[in-house]
């Protein structure tokens, strides 16, 4: 073993027991193809390249799938967590609503809608997924903090899930970040640390102290690699909540750009498995266009993505130098979708128009999908006639402000009738 | 004088395990000439085939990514602080 002080000792160190992984067999670069054993390691070694988790994926059935328990981990032999992986506490995300959305259909003039309606999880949006297996992550390798950089949504679902597993968290955010945001990761005791910086400064210190602490798990740093397979399960979910089939069409709304490329390996890996049918599926980006790296990354036809400074109310996906940006660009080109973005006014009515239509209220990354929807379809990027799944990954109450001046009481009248009638309220 | 870099732990192979070293020159490609001629082998972790910032590594100059400014061409006056840092993010 290696005599450097590092935040890799102590894992060395670690007894991984037998099966902690599930059916996961090693850590491989998505860059050079080099493998590493599974251990606390997310940048190869060789080219700095983020490390993926590979599997000897099981025969399984859509049977065994469905006997399993009402959340993410009915698909555990797909996911680097242990077979009694339920047994230990934790949010128990996922199988959330698949809403089919006729009326926002209409609106757009598409032939049939879905949103997969992600603010249904237990801190309302779909980090408790990958949270849930970055904490079994962290717990196989013995870590005793779980820790991460967040733009709000990440932080809500880390400090949740470290209360409800007794364990200390350490959340850190950028010092702007919305007060609903603030308040919903404070309430749960843990340590939370506001950065005067953007998303992306608070990410570079949360790297940082990721190599000095020891024993410190940061979710979507150091053990990135079983984090980000959580997003498999949003891809499993729509194809099985369709009826075991592959959606045409998916809109997903990017930060990272990791909930887009693992939408589309878990769509894969059912192909794969022989859950269902293969067939040709798109899939497209969302951005807003105060951080749209990816997106003029695509319009350039570049394969790099050239970070910027964000300036959004989209806070959420306000990450001005998307790890996954280059993945993005390969998923979208190779099946065909595209990657654009919406000015903020767009995005507020976008959010209006997913409530109007159907009684969903999305957070300012849903108002980002709903309002590229819109142009996807008014441009003839998107095929109104092609089954279409969009993503709501997040829960309107968390964004409050963003819609604060927009909507509101429609008149404010004395309690009487005459008073009802005169305001023309009838 | 000269600067300090930052490195992170998967470059420690290359530095004894130091987390912090000394390093000269003017701008970020003499620090990662000067870095390599005391640690052989980590320029070729940090930049590709083509002499280039490899697409997963950010350099920060004091609290500046280098792709901000002037890339490998980035000034670095006496006293500051370089940082190499894998590129991974995620909200």
């Amino acid at each position: 073993m290696t005599t450097y002080a590092g935040a890799d000792i102590t894992r060395d160190a670690h007894t991984i027991r037998p099966g902690a992984f599930g059916n996961a067999t090693t850590l491989r670069c998505r860059e050079c193809g080099a493998t590493t054993p599974l251990g606390a390691h997310y940048a190869c070694s060789d080219c700095f390249g983020p490390l993926e988790v590979d599997y000897d994926l099981p025969s399984i059935t859509r049977e065994q799938i469905t006997s399993g328990p009402p959340n993410i981990w009915r698909y555990q032999s797909l996911l680097p967590v242990p077979a009694d992986i339920a047994s230990f506490p934790n949010t128990e995300p996922g199988l959330t609503r698949l809403v089919r959305a006729d009326r926002l259909a209409a609106a757009l003039g598409l032939r049939r809608l879905w949103v997969k309606d992600d603010s249904g999880n237990p801190t309302h949006s779909f980090k408790d997924r990958v949270v849930a297996v970055a904490l079994a992550a962290a717990r196989e390798l013995g870590f005793q903090v779980l820790a991460c950089p967040s733009t709000g949504n990440l932080a809500n679902a880390v400090a949740a899930a470290a209360s409800r597993a007794g364990i200390r968290s350490v959340v850190m955010v950028p010092h702007n970040l919305e007060q609903q945001k603030i308040l919903t990761t404070a309430v749960y005791g843990g340590t939370l640390v506001a950065v005067e910086g953007t998303y992306d400064d608070v990410n570079r210190l949360a790297s940082e102290i990721a190599g000095e602490e020891e024993g410190w798990a940061f979710v979507n740093v150091n053990v990135r690699p079983y984090y980000a397979e959580g997003s498999k399960t949003l891809g499993f979910e729509i194809a099985e909540q369709l009826g075991w089939r592959l959606p045409q069409q998916v809109v997903v709304p990017i930060a990272s750009g990791a909930q887009l490329v693992k939408i589309d390996k878990g769509l894969r890996e059912f192909v794969e498995l022989g859950l269902v049918e293969d067939a040709p599926y798109k899939i497209f980006g969302a951005q807003a266009t105060g951080c749209s790296p990816v997106s003029a990354a695509f319009k350039a036809g570049h394969d790099v993505v050239q970070p910027v400074k964000p300036d959004t109310i989209a806070k959420s996906l306000a990450i001005g130098n998307p790890a996954d940006g280059p993945y993005v660009l390969d998923v979208c080109r190779r099946t065909g979708g595209v990657v654009e973005d919406v000015s903020d006014d767009e995005v507020l009515a976008g959010i209006e128009l997913l409530a109007r239509t159907e009684g969903i209220f999305g957070e300012t990354a849903g108002g980002v999908t709903v309002a590229t929807l819109k142009k996807l379809v008014e441009t003839g990027q998107l095929d109104p006639d092609a089954e279409t799944v969009i993503i709501n990954s997040g829960d309107g109450l968390k964004t409050l402000d963003a819609i604060a001046g927009k909507v509101g009481p429609k008149a404010t009248i004395r309690p009487t009738y005459d008073a009802f009638t005169e305001a023309g309220l009838a | 004088m000269g600067v300090k870099v930052r490195i992170p732990t998967i470059l420690r192979t290359y530095t004894g395990g130091a987390s912090e070293v000394a390093a000269d020159g003017g701008t970020l490609a003499e620090v990662l000439d000067s870095l390599e001629a005391n640690f052989p082998g980590i320029r070729a972790r940090v930049l590709d085939d083509a002499g280039k910032l490899r697409r997963f590594v950010n350099v920060y100059v004091g609290e500046e990514d280098v792709r901000f400014a002037s890339g490998l061409e980035t000034p670095t006056p006496d006293g500051t602080q370089v940082s190499v840092i894998p590129a991974v993010a995620g909200g």
